[in-house]
């Protein structure tokens, strides 16, 4: 590819698709077939009525491959609209995690102290442990789970990126 | 049979609301989409489909003898005629051997719908009998595809899966029909031109942009038009608007592979092919031009050669109807989305209404440069008194079907590229050949495909002794039918291209290239109910040319040609245009090409 030398951008992407089945199944199956690269998915309806989905991606790649992406996805039967959110203005993006910590004597109140700093909610207490819920930009996750990792991080999930245009105007 | 039959009374039955079983509904659906013919191959789950086939009067069933062949053959039809091609197969090993043709029909754009047979949808998942994950091992080898499971959805499917193949950039489309809902009863749905919901490929270009183009065309100095299989596709009429543009401009024009015969290769501004195989003349005044117009076409690797060097110092303009083709990989400066035929209207149109004025001086030094070029004639071979030289039994077979209305097939490898330099095409529609994934098999397949659309043509394939073994099954679909194909073997005993590449960049080692144990192909046509015939001689060629012509029935010609000739000009992989070998002298076997970077390319 002419700009293989390029740098690479990081892009967010959403795509307004027909729920129906396979659907996901032809957006992931162009990323693989493509080598293109997916940092994260997440997929779900939001209008059942007229049976829409909304898929969140970011993805990594030089200003043409970005580019080719949007408009593979274009291509793609089922797809409504697709945009791209990093391109597109400023826009707000927020992931959750689920964050399992063991943590005992000293250990409980630093990390419930992390804890506040980051405004993670607990959502689950034993003797031992904690499941913290979090939101926030990828980033902020991150960081706190990079600091909960030394106190005692034994289970971790993401939802991966939900992202949206800043302002009034609908997708 | 339920009253109303498929095939009776078809379009304007709208209103009757009377349940049809699916796979009435299925026929009923394809005769309102004005198929009339569909090459298939039965088997369990699509046995309701053959009994209601059996039953009707509308569609004519070609059987083949491999599925794959079914979608080649229903590409030739496709491709000659500019309607969709249908198939018909059965599930499991059914689908799965359609899934070549599929790849191939992808590819090279070609509209095709395929039904195929699933198990009973209360078995799907289950590893029932003759189950594939259809839909899902044709997913990235469809342009769309469908798993039916309600059969009142059934023939808006079948609608919608024509609208998606013949519509934007045309492809192949599945649906698969799991067995139940062919036997269940649902309601039919006339075809309606209502808008899809999300597929609505933009036709329309962009008029400002073609104005740009204009802009940039009338101030070139060094122009060439480039155009490909994309231009076919819109339609016989963006051909001759092709053609115009060209003899309004005086550009020089060069074609892919795939977009031979959309300018007359008899027009003096046709400087012959491009890429790889292509012209001395196209590959460098595509490497020397300053403004390109590349039409339909999508700077395939084996055009463009190593991409950092390709036509370094143009201006390009691309026209295409897929967004996704247009910098992919090359950057074009302006980029005109929509149809190939209509953009070319409104240049021509444009071009008119602007009175533009090209510098004919200026221009005429670019021809004097490209007569340079052209002189070198790059296409010359060694001429042999006895041995037959594979590009002359080529020029003899043209010479000798002048008069005739012919169409070419090929299978893949040297005789290919042979044909394409050598076969002149004056017609878009005529040339029809496995180009973006250069499937072995598919010249045979494709030529019935095309002579059950031509029933009066001349229909060729130009094959090689090694490709026609992997479809060679269906010598038997021509006799069945009594088709008149011709089977033109450019016989080198080699897998000529392959045994090319290792004598240029594998040091002659010549591995598992050599056809061994070859059949006796004019026992083998007999032995199908064909004629055989043999040529082993340059004494003996023009001969068996003309009785192949004058056999009514279909024809194996076995032409021994020199075993070691090699197809030039050759741009090797990871070169650059300019960097073009031609045949010997300049041939430097093992040489400085075989550079690291190209071997590892295909
Ligand atoms: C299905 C398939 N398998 C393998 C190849 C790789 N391949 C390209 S050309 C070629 C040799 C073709 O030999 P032949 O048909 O005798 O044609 P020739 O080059 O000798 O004219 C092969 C094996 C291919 N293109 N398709
Ligand atoms: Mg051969």
């Amino acid at each position: 590819m002419a700009d293989k030398h390029a740098p690479q951008e990081r892009h967010t992407i959403a795509v307004i698709v027909d729920n129906e089945p396979g659907v996901l199944a032809r957006v992931i199956g162009l990323f693989s077939g493509r080598g293109y690269n997916i940092e994260s998915l997440t997929v779900a309806e939001v209008d059942r009525e007229v049976g829409l989905s909304r898929i969140n991606l970011v993805t990594i790649g030089t200003p043409m491959v970005i580019e080719q992406i949007k408009a593979q996805l274009e291509r793609l039967v089922p797809v409504h609209s697709v945009r791209d959110l990093t391109e597109n203005g400023p826009h707000v993006e927020r992931e959750l995690a689920l964050i399992k910590v063991h943590a005992v004597g000293e250990n409980r109140a630093e990390t419930l102290r992390l804890a506040e700093i980051f405004r993670a909610r607990v959502v689950d207490t034993t003797a031992v442990s904690f499941i913290f819920e979090l939101t926030g930009p990828a980033e902020k996750l991150d960081t706190f789970i990079g600091l909960m990792r030394p106190l005692g991080l034994v289970e971790l999930a993401r939802t991966g990126a939900a992202a949206m245009s800043r302002g009034q105007e609908p997708f | 049979m339920t009253t109303t039959t498929s095939g009776a009374a078809t379009a304007g039955a709208e209103t009757s609301n009377a349940k049809m079983k699916g796979a009435e509904i299925v026929l009923k659906a394809l005769v309102d989409q004005g198929v009339d013919v569909i090459f298939g191959y039965p088997g369990g789950a699509v046995l309701p489909l053959y009994d209601a086939l059996f039953q009707q009067n509308h569609i004519r069933h070609i059987l083949v003898r491999h599925e794959q062949a079914a979608v080649h053959a229903a590409e030739g039809y496709a491709r000659s005629t500019g309607k969709v091609g249908v198939v018909l197969v059965t599930s499991g090993p059914g689908a799965t051997n359609a899934v070549t043709g599929l790849t191939d029909a992808l590819m090279d754009s070609v509209p095709i719908v395929c039904l195929c047979g699933q198990v009973p949808t209360h078995l799907i998942g289950n590893d029932a009998f003759q189950e594939a994950d259809t839909t899902g091992i044709t997913r990235p080898c469809t342009k769309h595809n469908y798993l039916v499971k309600n059969v009142d959805k059934l023939a808006r499917t079948v609608h919608e899966a024509f609208y998606v193949a013949r519509n934007g950039r045309p492809g192949p489309v599945v649906i698969d029909l799991p067995k139940d809902i062919l036997v269940t009863e649902g309601s039919y749905l006339p075809p309606q031109e209502i808008a899809h919901r999300t597929y609505r490929p933009r036709t329309e270009p962009d008029i400002a942009a073609i104005d740009a183009a204009i802009d940039l065309l009338e101030t070139a100095k060094r122009p060439i038009i480039y155009a490909g299989g994309g231009v076919i596709n819109a339609g016989p009429e963006a051909s001759r608007l092709l053609t115009e543009l060209v003899e309004l401009s005086g550009f020089p024009c060069t074609l892919t592979l795939m977009g031979l015969g959309t300018l007359p290769a008899s027009d003096p501004r046709y400087l012959g092919m491009v890429g790889m195989h292509g012209t001395y003349e196209a590959n460098l005044t595509m490497h020397g031009c300053d403004v390109m117009l590349a039409v339909g076409a999508r700077f395939d690797d084996r055009v463009t050669g190593r991409t950092d060097a390709f036509s370094p110092g143009s201006k390009k303009i691309q026209i295409d109807i897929d967004p996704s083709s247009v910098n992919k990989n090359i950057r074009v400066d302006l980029a005109i989305i929509g149809d190939a035929g209509r953009a070319l209207e409104l240049l021509v149109q444009r071009w008119k209404a602007r009175k533009v004025k090209i510098d004919r001086e200026v221009i005429g030094r670019w021809w004097e440069q490209i007569e340079c070029w052209r002189a070198v004639n790059c296409l010359a071979y060694g001429k042999s008194e006895n041995i037959i030289k594979p590009q002359y039994a080529i020029e003899r077979l043209y010479q000798m079907t002048r008069d005739r209305e012919v169409f070419i097939t090929t299978e893949v490898g040297q005789h290919q590229m042979w044909a394409a330099q050598f076969f002149r095409f004056d017609k878009p529609n005529h040339w029809m050949t496995s180009g973006g994934l250069g499937t072995m098999g598919y010249g045979l397949p494709a030529a019935y495909g095309v002579q059950i659309a031509h029933p009066d043509a001349l229909v060729i394939d130009i094959a090689g002794e090694a490709s026609i073994l992997m479809n060679i099954q269906e010598m038997s679909t021509l006799c069945q039918y009594r088709l008149p194909v011709k089977v033109f073997i450019l016989n080198n005993q080699y897998m000529g291209m392959v045994r090319q590449w290792q004598e240029l960049m594998h040091g002659g080692r010549y591995s598992e290239s050599y056809s061994d144990s070859l059949p006796d192909f004019v026992k083998l046509a007999e032995a199908f109910g064909a004629t055989g015939l043999r040529a082993e001689n340059m004494g003996q060629l023009d001969d068996v040319i003309r009785k192949m012509l004058d056999t009514p029935g279909p024809v194996i010609a076995d032409i021994c040609v020199d075993q070691l000739e090699n197809c030039f000009p050759m741009i090797p992989s990871g070169a650059a245009h300019n960097e073009v070998l031609l045949a010997p002298p300049d041939q430097r076997a093992g040489d400085s090409f075989a550079s690291e970077d190209g071997m590892v390319l295909v």
